[in-house]
């Protein structure tokens, strides 16, 4: 599904992925650990079309050149990241926001398009399965919302789209443990034969919950150790310095 | 042709006052008083209206063209204009939509006006015009029947001249400022509207039903008096680019409320805006004034302005009736070279008078807008109170916007509260949209939808629609 050939990325001048190499097929998940500056965020940048990087190697996503899609057509092609800090756009109904934003990948996938009545009735649903209060819903988009409540709202979007390949960039950051397990509950409802998720992690916490098929240790821009969920484990017990 | 065109044709003629062997009548060039008699002769005015034309020009003669605004502009040679000219016949103007500007066409496509009424914007001779007047003809017996009046202001200086009399200039004097003078001098039509004592207008007004709306001219003129206890809601425009080749638009609206009314004013104004170059475009230099005159009187402006290539203008209330309310909603968008120099005035002079102004400026491309705005409590003005909110949006880093709120409070019993923000729209707000599939413009759109909603809210439901889409055309290629 995802394939990494030899990513290279700098950004004014800093290096920051130096020949970076991943494969992700249909169903697995892979998380992604390291310390600050490591180029975690970097890599779900660069994935999800950010500009501002000088990027060179493959991406390539489903046989296709990543690099030959804008951002909302990647989108479309259903990538999906789940920001490690959402946006808040005020003045902007976050319900509005979930219809504008769900129609638009609908529309492009060239499935029927959703009326009122139907949006709701599955944005209700959806809630509800992720305990999101619905309130929230006719707020403006994560205006005043905590640091939980829109790590939630970017797992009830992710929900709603569907997508094939969901990158969560430590979205277990700043979450108690109670939403720490509604998030993935979250992601593991979605979890099937043909989903396949990246997740970028510090900690091996969230991994508790969600059972990773692999784990990679990133450093200075490189993946430098790949393993089973296991390796999590040894991580937290060792540190990263062990494997510089 | 049919018997029924060929009457609806005549008809036609007819309105605009001109049968086919005048058509080409033009007043000589320039500004005096001879042009001004030929205007005064030529619509068959009475010997009074003749003399509030040529007192405004006694008094036009003696000003000055203002120079503080903003947006500064080459010197108009006010000699150099044609203040009369026949409406253009039928003949003369495009035949099929295909002699239009693609550029023109691809933007009504965009917010899905009908072909028919593309057609009428343009003025193409096609049956979908007939089929308006017939339109307008329904609307308008439905109208007298409950004795309202609404027409151009040429019929109503010939039908009604008592009411024009008593109120014409009564907001905007023929002592005013420099362009209302001008106007007062040398208009040439516009609407007018009264609303009987007790009366609610059935429907909105809008000059989409007045016959021979649409060549009103570059000085338009309306007057709108909304008698005790009635209630009207008038609608100013069209959400679709209005072709003009006179440059200079200086028009007058003077509004009227006496005990209890209440007059609700929305405008769209979308006139060419000139091209990306900052070359062209209309200069918008209206006069919008209105009267709370009775106690518990109430006047809204609600303006949507994405148009023109200066856009310089204050709708005001004066708020001289006791318990009177005026109300100022707006949205102005520039883009490209466009400029804006707008706001409002809310005069108090009654006692507890409320004034309320939301303004929501929105910046993009190399563009400049101002928020100038007077709210003035008199000492008489009693327990008045008035509340700013000031928001501008900024897009890119070559545009301004700047805010000047002028505050005279006069008496200690009452209270002037403002607020004002100034927000950019982000490169991460953008990068999050598109992550959810919204391309760079459709997440424009809903940004500033978002952020202009509160006055979007104001305007009537079917007007909403189209100026929600509008605000994201006026916008396009300001991202990216």
């Amino acid at each position: 599904m995802l394939k990494i050939n030899n990513l290279n990325a700098t950004i004014d001048n800093k290096s920051i992925l130096n020949g970076l190499y991943l494969d992700i097929n249909p169903g697995e998940v892979h998380a992604i650990m390291g310390p600050n500056g490591s180029g975690k965020s970097t890599l779900s940048n660069i994935l999800s079309g950010k500009k501002g990087y000088e990027v060179s190697g493959e991406v390539l996503f489903e046989e296709k050149d990543l690099f030959e899609l804008e951002t909302e057509e990647r989108a479309h092609k259903g990538i999906f990241l789940a920001f490690q800090y959402p946006l808040e756009i005020p003045g902007v109904n976050t319900n509005i926001f979930l219809k504008t934003s769900l129609n638009a990948v609908r529309k492009a996938r060239g499935e029927k398009e959703l009326d009122a009545i139907e949006f709701l009735k599955l944005v209700k649903e959806k809630s509800k399965e992720l305990k999101f209060d619905e309130e929230k819903l006719n707020r403006q988009l994560n205006v005043g919302f905590s640091g939980g409540e829109k790590k939630k709202n970017e797992i009830l979007q992710m929900s709603l789209l569907a997508p094939k390949l969901s990158i969560l960039d430590e979205t277990d950051s700043g979450l108690d443990i109670d939403a720490l397990k509604i998030v993935a509950d979250g992601v593991n409802t979605l979890r099937n034969k043909n989903n396949s998720f990246l997740i970028i992690t510090h900690y091996q916490r969230l991994l508790d919950y969600i059972k990773p098929d692999f784990v990679h240790v990133l450093m200075n821009g490189k993946i430098v150790k790949s393993g089973g969920p296991d390796l999590a484990l040894e991580l937290e017990k060792k540190g990263y310095e062990n494997f510089n | 042709m049919d018997n029924r065109q060929k009457e609806i044709n005549n008809l036609k003629d007819y309105k605009y006052g001109f049968s086919t062997d005048i058509e080409n009548i033009q007043a000589p060039k320039g500004l005096n008083e001879d042009v001004i008699k030929f205007i005064s002769n030529i619509k068959k005015e009475p010997q009074w209206m003749l003399e509030f034309r040529l007192k405004a020009f006694e008094r036009f003669k003696i000003l000055k063209e203002p120079d503080w605004q903003k947006p500064k502009f080459p010197k108009i040679d006010y000699q150099d204009l044609y203040y009369y000219s026949a409406p253009k016949s039928m003949k003369d103007k495009p035949k099929s939509l295909n002699e239009l500007d693609p550029k023109l066409l691809e933007t009504y496509k965009k917010l899905g006006i009908p072909l028919q009424e593309q057609a009428r914007l343009n003025g193409i001779a096609v049956d979908a015009v007939f089929d308006s007047v017939s339109v307008a003809t329904t609307f308008k017996d439905e109208l007298t029947k409950q004795g309202i009046i609404f027409c151009p202001i040429s019929e109503a200086i010939q039908n009604h001249p008592q009411l024009v009399k008593k109120y014409l200039g009564s907001v905007i004097p023929t002592s005013d400022h420099f362009f209302a003078t001008l106007n007062s001098a040398v208009f040439t039509d516009g609407s007018f509207v009264y609303i009987p004592e007790g009366v609610r207008c059935p429907m909105e007004l809008s000059t989409y039903f007045r016959i021979n709306a649409s060549n009103t001219g570059q000085f338009e003129r309306t007057l709108i008096i909304a008698d005790k206890g009635s209630y009207v809601s008038y609608l100013e425009g069209c959400t679709a680019p209005m072709r003009d080749e006179n440059q200079l638009h200086a028009a007058n609206v003077e509004l009227i409320a006496l005990d209890d009314a209440e007059i609700k004013y929305s405008t769209v104004q979308n006139w060419y805006p000139g091209d990306k170059d900052g070359k062209g475009g209309i200069y918008n230099f209206v006069t919008k004034r209105g009267l709370c005159k009775g106690k518990n009187s109430k006047i809204s402006w609600t303006q949507v302005e994405t148009g023109s290539a200066i856009t310089w203008k204050y709708p005001s209330c004066i708020l001289k009736g006791d318990n009177s309310v005026g109300e100022f909603y707006s949205i102005a968008i520039t883009n490209n070279h466009q400029k804006a120099d707008t706001g409002t005035k809310m005069i108090h002079l009654g006692k507890n008078t409320k004034s309320k102004i939301i303004s929501k400026g929105i910046s993009a491309g190399s563009s400049d807008m101002t928020y100038r705005g007077l709210v003035d409590i008199s000492s008489k003005a009693k327990n008045s109170t008035n509340y700013t909110q000031c928001d501008s949006l900024l897009m890119g880093n070559k545009c301004g916007a700047h805010t000047v709120p002028y505050i005279k409070n006069k008496n200690s019993e009452s209270n002037i509260a403002h607020e004002a923000t100034t927000s950019k729209i982000s490169e991460e707000q953008l990068h999050y949209c598109q992550q959810r599939g919204l391309n760079p413009e459709e997440a424009v759109g809903l940004i500033v939808n978002g952020f202009c909603k509160e006055v979007l809210q104001q305007l009537p439901m079917e007007f909403a629609v189209e100026a929600q889409k509008l605000v994201g055309i006026s916008l396009e290629g300001s991202v990216g």
